[in-house]
């Protein structure tokens, strides 16, 4: 007994690597268990993803419970070299880490799941997978990393295989253009983030988010560090006026990739949120800049900007949605819409945090912020699950040819009634506890914001109910006559997406007091973050 | 002032890079553009490591003058290496698109259907 728990303590020490390696390893052995049978390699894959679950599992648990910060030092030893450089690559895992863990390997489980059947039919699934596993070890990087310059590696690794997997449909023409917007935008943002790294570096000499933060001056060359780290991740996360890329890659992609490209846009909302509460957090609740006798304080600045974004993020979302006719790039417009209701709780935090200085509020839109990230995920998912379940049995996606589906495909039509109600923030769903949470903080900022984001959510129901209309209610239609449900694997992965909304819909506080506080807590006490890496020092 | 040049260097590769990025319709300009930005950026990094008088960090041989940083050499490094796999990337999706539409102006390209 005592052997078993030794063996399970080392594996926790070991686990922020294993996570990241178990996949990177696996993807590459994918193909050869391609080369024996079909049914080896998925199983194969199935089991990689399992066991990366089992240590994230472990490693998630061992934060949440017991509120510890987890850090690994690649090479072992101090993360500070005998110079005194923190040059050092270490991941760091903190509550709020933890929660993008928890998001990342569900999804890995489910898209895992949902391929089997999903993309059976298809050739080159070999490539297909390896690449799906790349992007899940990207992924995986990205959220557990402490290091700037391993963060952009990550961001790389994930932008390049889903750019590879979004145009995995090479004989459709819009899907390489989509792949193609895709890396152009991924590529310039991740070279900003790149350039503001080469900024922080020549400053501080340090690459490690903690040091760097410890440090952190607010400089004239920090301040155009900040701006670029924003802006670069900004359009990775598909905030407005660099959205276009993202209705094209999610709506072109394989469903069973959308899913992970989520997951891949909320990792880069986690960096902007790292980077900004962390790395600039201690900075920004002090900075007051004085512009001609005026002071400006540049937090609430910040926060302004970010809250007129995302009412723009969520207006075009939705009236892009209102206008589309192709199942899944309305999909796409209304996950646009939804991470705009994210940046909008943020950018509330920002400016009540900083310049009323009412802690509480800004910590229940962070609160809302944060638990929006989840959920947006869970809902819009479920929603391209069900997209790529009525494109697996019909082969098409465009709204106006489809109809009548609900006779023959029974579990799928109410698997999309669960996201459509999910994603409008309807009562019993999980999308109305985080959106309650949104709009009475946002409320605080100023009343408008919140009738604006009711009335957005409510032009978004329009939306669904429009589609559940057209394309699952309806006349019989002799085409679809020989319709099937969709394959058990497909149903599986959707049920227990279904099944996870319905529990958080139904039992938020569960959820919210022991997964999202910390991570909420992890984010506004930046001191812990800096202070456990300077103690291991 | 000559210290400056490599700086005044660094930013214009890259605003040269964006302006190709943003306002050219031809995807293989694009591509140029954002090969331009990569390369300011690693200009930067390179720059950033060099001291005055310096020799790169090798010991043999360099007696005991002063080195230029090694970490920034390294992420440069890496930073290629991405840069070579995202051309890569790039290029073989726009062989794709050319073979698709017969074209590489990006608008003509999003008026065509399928």
């Amino acid at each position: 007994m005592n052997g078993f728990e030794n063996i399970l303590s080392d594996l926790l020490v070991h686990s922020p690597a294993l996570i990241v390696a178990i996949p990177l390893l696996g993807a590459f052995l994918t193909p050869f268990f391609g080369k024996v049978h079909n049914t080896a390699r998925n199983t194969f894959v199935l089991i990689i993803v399992l066991l990366t679950s089992f240590f994230s599992f472990l490693l998630v648990h061992d934060i949440l419970v017991n509120g510890n910060i987890h850090t690994y030092v690649f090479g072992g030893g101090s993360a500070l070299t005998s110079g005194g450089f923190a040059v050092r690559i270490l991941f760091q895992v903190d509550g709020l880490n933890a929660f993008m863990a928890i998001i990342a390997t569900l999804f890995a489980i489910v898209g895992v799941i949902y391929s089997w059947s999903f993309m059976k039919e298809h050739t080159g699934l070999s490539k297909y997978y390896t690449l799906y596993l790349l992007m899940i070890a990207g992924i995986f990087g990205m959220v557990l990393t402490g290091d700037m310059f391993n963060f952009f590696v990550f961001l790389e690794i994930t932008s390049i295989a889903s750019c590879a997997l979004i145009a995995f449909y090479t004989n459709k023409g819009k899907a390489v253009d989509a792949g193609f917007k895709y890396i152009v935008v991924s590529a310039t943002g991740a070279l900003f983030v790149l350039f503001a790294i080469a900024i922080l570096y020549g400053q501080y000499n340090a690459l490690n988010i903690a040091v760097l933060a410890s440090n952190i001056q607010f400089s004239f060359l920090d301040r155009i560090a900040l701006v670029l780290l924003i802006s670069g991740l900004a359009m990775k996360a598909g905030i407005v006026p660099m959205h276009m890329w993202l209705p094209d890659a999610y709506g072109r992609a394989p469903s069973s990739v959308t899913l992970l490209l989520i997951v891949a846009t909320q990792a880069s909302l986690y960096g902007a949120l790292r980077m900004i509460f962390t790395l600039f957090g201690g900075q920004l609740s002090r900075s007051v800049n004085e512009v001609g006798g005026i002071e400006i304080n540049v937090n609430l600045l910040i926060g302004a900007v970010l809250v007129g974004l995302a009412i723009l993020t969520i207006f075009v979302g939705v009236l892009m949605a209102l206008k589309e006719s192709d199942f899944k790039r309305m999909i796409g417009f209304a996950a646009v819409a939804e991470i705009g209701y994210m940046i909008l709780a943020i950018g509330a935090a920002l400016t009540i945090m900083f310049s009323v200085n009412d802690l509480e509020t800004s910590r229940l839109a962070l609160n809302g912020g944060i638990f929006h990230i989840f959920n947006d995920a869970l809902d819009v998912g479920l929603l391209f699950l069900v997209a790529g379940a009525v494109y697996y049995a019909t082969k098409e996606t465009s709204l106006n040819r489809l109809g009548g589906l609900a006779r023959n495909m029974k579990y799928t039509t109410v698997f999309f009634l669960i996201g459509l109600l999910a994603v409008a923030g309807m009562p019993p769903m999980n999308g109305f506890s985080s959106k309650l949470i949104i709009y009475q903080s946002t409320f605080l900022v100023n009343p408008i914001l919140s009738i604006i984001a009711i009335l957005c959510s409510i032009l978004l129901l329009a939306v669904f109910v429009k589609v559940f209309y057209s394309a699952f209610l309806g006349p019989k239609q002799a085409k679809y006559e020989k319709v099937k449900e969709a394959p058990k694997s497909m149903l599986v992965a959707m049920a227990i997406v279904a099944g996870i909304i319905l529990f958080i819909g139904l039992f938020p506080d569960i959820f919210i007091s022991n997964v999202v506080e910390p991570a909420t807590r992890a984010l506004v006490n930046s001191g812990e973050y800096i202070q456990y890496i300077m103690g291991v020092i | 002032m000559i210290y400056n040049i490599p700086y005044i260097a660094v930013v214009t590769l890259v605003l040269i890079g964006l302006y190709a990025v943003i306002m050219k319709r031809n995807l293989i300009k694009i591509v140029i553009g954002i090969t331009l930005i990569e390369s300011g950026v690693n200009l930067f990094l390179i720059t950033l490591a060099y001291r005055e008088d310096s020799v790169a960090p090798i010991y043999h041989g360099s007696g005991m003058r002063l080195m230029s940083l090694p970490v920034p050499h390294a992420l440069t490094l890496t930073s290629i290496v991405i840069g070579v796999a995202v051309l890569a990337l790039m290029l073989s999706l726009i062989i794709h698109i050319y073979k698709h539409y017969g074209t590489l102006d990006a608008k003509e390209i999003g008026r065509k259907e399928e």
